[in-house]
């Protein structure tokens, strides 16, 4: 195909017209209201379904949720998670029915992209893509968050169902020690 | 466990029936054998099997006798019908008529038989696909999990779970059950192997069938009633025999567990690679689970000619000296001083290669252990030709079970006789190498997996030898004298194969990465071999082996292709 080129008009080739083009957009944003946020001492809302970073949580009586099924490491793209099971010496789960609970639990926030497949698989609602966006740290290794970090940072969830709290019960109810 | 002919011994077991599965034409034996091998007559589920079509199934395994307890392998059918005069109804159209079994007080509903137990007929028609038998695999997986925990994620069976899989494939999406669940006991300690979760059982009885006909130790039995029936052991008796294991390999569901692998990984992350297991002659052929260079766990892998579908405790749970911290891992010499020096493998297996090429005929011995495989001895044999080298291995017995456990605890005597690196009766040329040491006849020693301070060659004994020479994996007082210490594998690391007490010749593959600098023994030894006798001709495992198999007799037409999966045997 073939373009034209149609030589340039008198007042295209006086380029002042396009110069003072320029500058009306300019004075016109110069009286408009300001949007350029002064980040960091000014920080976005996050919105409520944002994906953030990924933490474990508590539930409402303090128990580790994660029962270290490895879902999640299994699931995750990037291969960020690393979970060490507990074997049969490691420590008892928080709630003894549920009879396991990670023994270390990493995750490389270099490696995780985000994509809230952990959240996602996670049988017992005991991972969640928080609001966290800005992760920083001196060195790589600072940068592998363990149990014990995300724990800290990923709080409490209000568990609606507890089912092992309720399982518990029933099982109690039934004479049968959990 | 002998093959007992059946009461009519004339019949050819070769005679064929023809019926017909999801209305394609098969045409099954009349008679297969059972668990025992004893040829019986042919049911619906091998029968649908040999026609390629799955029919779902629990409590049925084709090394236990048939219980047809957990239902799960009901398919609607239908017979040929016969008239009054005792001669089949035909069609129109000249066929035969097929009734679809029906209940007798309504015919409009099907009845379904357990495809485990039920025998074929001529001209039977099996509907494994159709819609009323799999409203009958729906009500039985309904059934089966009224009073299933349902706690995958902490289940360790979650990955190769039979109830997981048929639900999926067979079951409902969704389930109607609103009630409070049966509560039964958890974590119960059976034996010091076993851990029994009593809610995730489904009551199939293959523990209790394997521990009662196979291992021999009626140790397991359900009590109570209905909804509350759980599995247990003999009040007051652990379960714990020698077979214990195969029980959690069995249990179609997470009910029994291996106290070994309890919480240490999920199956879904495990390498599978196969292999045979080293602790005793039987040379069970094992299936080794790894994940990132760790061992995991062994689990029997089937093999009517050695192992059927099982092994012993005792074989399973001997790997965890594989990922031992003070695995040998450098290779090093002694220097002058007595010290140390980490030394490369070129410039070790050189000087090596030298001092044996210009050791005087007869001045060399060469112990290996029986735990090497066929081409590392082939090697040391040939070797040992080479320098008229006397030759030994260290013989080690035990006690012999019933089953599968073999008193001799070398998993390669055979190889070692075979191959030709043992001439005697192993153990029987000790006395007279440590004697030629003493008289200084015998300057240079090859020591390869044993510690021979153990066994009647004491350290000063050693300490007067002009060479020693030692591959070994884990430390001893032997490696502690040695002149040159080759780091070697064990038999998850390196590939190979052994020749078991009744001659079956078998592949190991390898399933986890050397630590450090070690290698396999046999690449090691090809270059030993090579630098001493000249001769070469081989760069691989399959190289050896065909090599192997064209100078030794026994071996003779062996491809390593053709030793398959499963092994070859050869006469002994």
């Amino acid at each position: 195909m073939i373009v034209k080129r149609s030589p340039l008009t008198f007042w295209e080739r006086l380029y002042l017209p396009a110069i003072l083009g320029g500058f009306k957009v300019t004075l016109r944003h110069f009286f408009k209201k300001k949007v350029t946020m002064q980040y960091p001492e000014e920080k976005w809302t996050v919105p409520p379904d944002y994906r953030g970073a990924p933490y474990l949580v508590r539930d409402q009586e303090g128990n580790t949720k994660c029962v270290s099924c490895q879902l999640c490491e299994f699931v995750c793209p990037p291969k960020a998670i690393k979970i060490t099971p507990p074997g049969l010496s490691g420590p008892p789960a928080d709630r003894s029915n549920a009879e396991k609970m990670p023994l270390e639990f990493e995750i490389n926030m270099l490696r995780c992209i985000f994509c809230g497949y952990c959240q996602e698989v996670c049988p017992e609602e005991a991972i969640f893509l928080m609001k966290d966006y800005s992760l920083t740290g001196t060195s790589r290794a600072e940068m592998i968050y363990n149990k014990e970090k995300l724990l800290a940072l990923g709080g409490t969830h209000n568990d609606r169902i507890q089912k092992w709290k309720w399982k518990a019960e029933e099982a109690k109810a039934q004479g049968v020690a959990p | 466990m002998t093959t007992v002919l059946e009461s009519k011994p004339a019949s050819p077991p070769v005679e064929k029936i023809k019926i017909k599965v999801d209305g394609r034409e098969a045409e099954v034996p009349r008679l297969m054998p059972d668990w025992q091998g004893k040829l019986v007559p042919t049911t619906m589920l091998q029968a649908c099997q040999i026609a390629g079509v799955e029919v779902p199934h629990y409590c049925y395994h084709p090394k236990l006798p048939v219980a047809g307890n957990c239902r799960m392998c009901l398919v609607e059918f239908g017979l040929p019908a016969i008239g009054p005069d005792r001669k089949p109804i035909l069609n129109e159209d000249g066929t035969p008529k097929i009734i679809r079994q029906a209940l007798p007080y309504d015919p409009n509903l099907p009845r379904g038989a357990i495809a485990c137990a039920t025998p074929i007929s001529p001209g039977m028609e099996i509907y494994a696909s159709s819609p009323a038998t799999k409203q009958m695999r729906e009500a039985i997986l309904e059934s089966l999990l009224i009073n299933h925990p349902l706690d995958c994620p902490i289940c360790d069976q979650a990955g190769e779970c039979k109830l997981q899989q048929y639900s999926v494939e067979y079951g409902q999406s969704e389930s109607r059950f609103a009630e409070e669940k049966v509560h039964k006991p958890k974590r119960v300690d059976l034996g010091p192997r076993i851990v029994l979760d009593d809610e995730r059982c489904i009551l199939c009885t293959r523990c209790i069938r394997f521990s009662k006909d196979i291992a021999g130790d009626d140790a397991l039995g359900i009590a109570s009633r209905g909804s509350h029936n759980f599995l247990t052991n003999y009040p007051g008796k652990a379960f714990d025999n020698n077979y214990t294991l195969n029980t959690v390999d069995i249990c179609p569901v997470g009910a029994l567990t291996s106290k070994d692998f309890r919480f240490q990984m999920r199956v879904w992350f495990l390498k599978e690679t196969k292999s045979l297991c080293t602790s005793c002659g039987t040379g069970c052929n094992i299936v080794i689970g790894s994940r990132e260079e760790k061992v995991y766990r062994y689990t029997p892998r089937e093999n009517d000619a050695v192992n059927a579908c099982w092994m012993c405790d005792y074989g399973r749970l001997n790997y965890k000296w594989i990922d031992r911290a003070d695995r040998l891992k450098e290779v090093r010499k002694q220097k002058t001083d007595g010290g140390r020096e980490p030394i490369a493998w070129t410039s070790a297996l050189k000087e090596i290669s030298e001092k044996l090429r210009t050791a005087a005929p007869g001045s060399v011995a060469i112990i290996a252990s029986a735990r090497q495989t066929n081409e590392e001895l082939y090697l040391l044999a040939k070797l040992a030709k080479r320098l008229g080298a006397r030759t030994d291995s260290v013989p080690r017995r035990g006690e012999a079970d019933k089953l599968l456990f073999h008193a001799d605890r070398n998993p390669n005597s055979t190889g070692a006789r075979l191959t030709g690196f043992l001439s005697a009766e192993m153990g029987s040329n000790f006395n007279q190498i440590a004697d030629a040491i003493r008289t200084r006849t015998i300057r240079t020693l090859l020591v390869f997996g044993e510690d021979v301070t153990k066994h009647g060659l004491s350290a000063a004994l050693l300490k007067g030898l002009d060479a020693l020479i030692v591959s070994d994996i884990l430390p001893s007082p032997t490696v502690e004298l040695a002149h040159y210490l080759l780091p070697g594998c064990a038999h998850a690391e390196k590939r190979g194969t052994f020749t078991n007490v009744k001659g079956r010749v078998q592949k190991l593959m390898k399933a986890v990465e050397p630590p450090g600098d070690a290698r396999p023994e046999w690449e090691f030894l090809h270059e030993l071999v090579f630098n001493v006798t000249g001769q070469n001709g081989f760069v691989s495992i399959e190289g050896l082996f065909h090599q192997m198999a064209k100078d030794v007799p026994a071996l003779a037409g062996l491809t390593w292709a053709a030793l398959g999966d499963t092994g070859v045997t050869v006469a002994i």
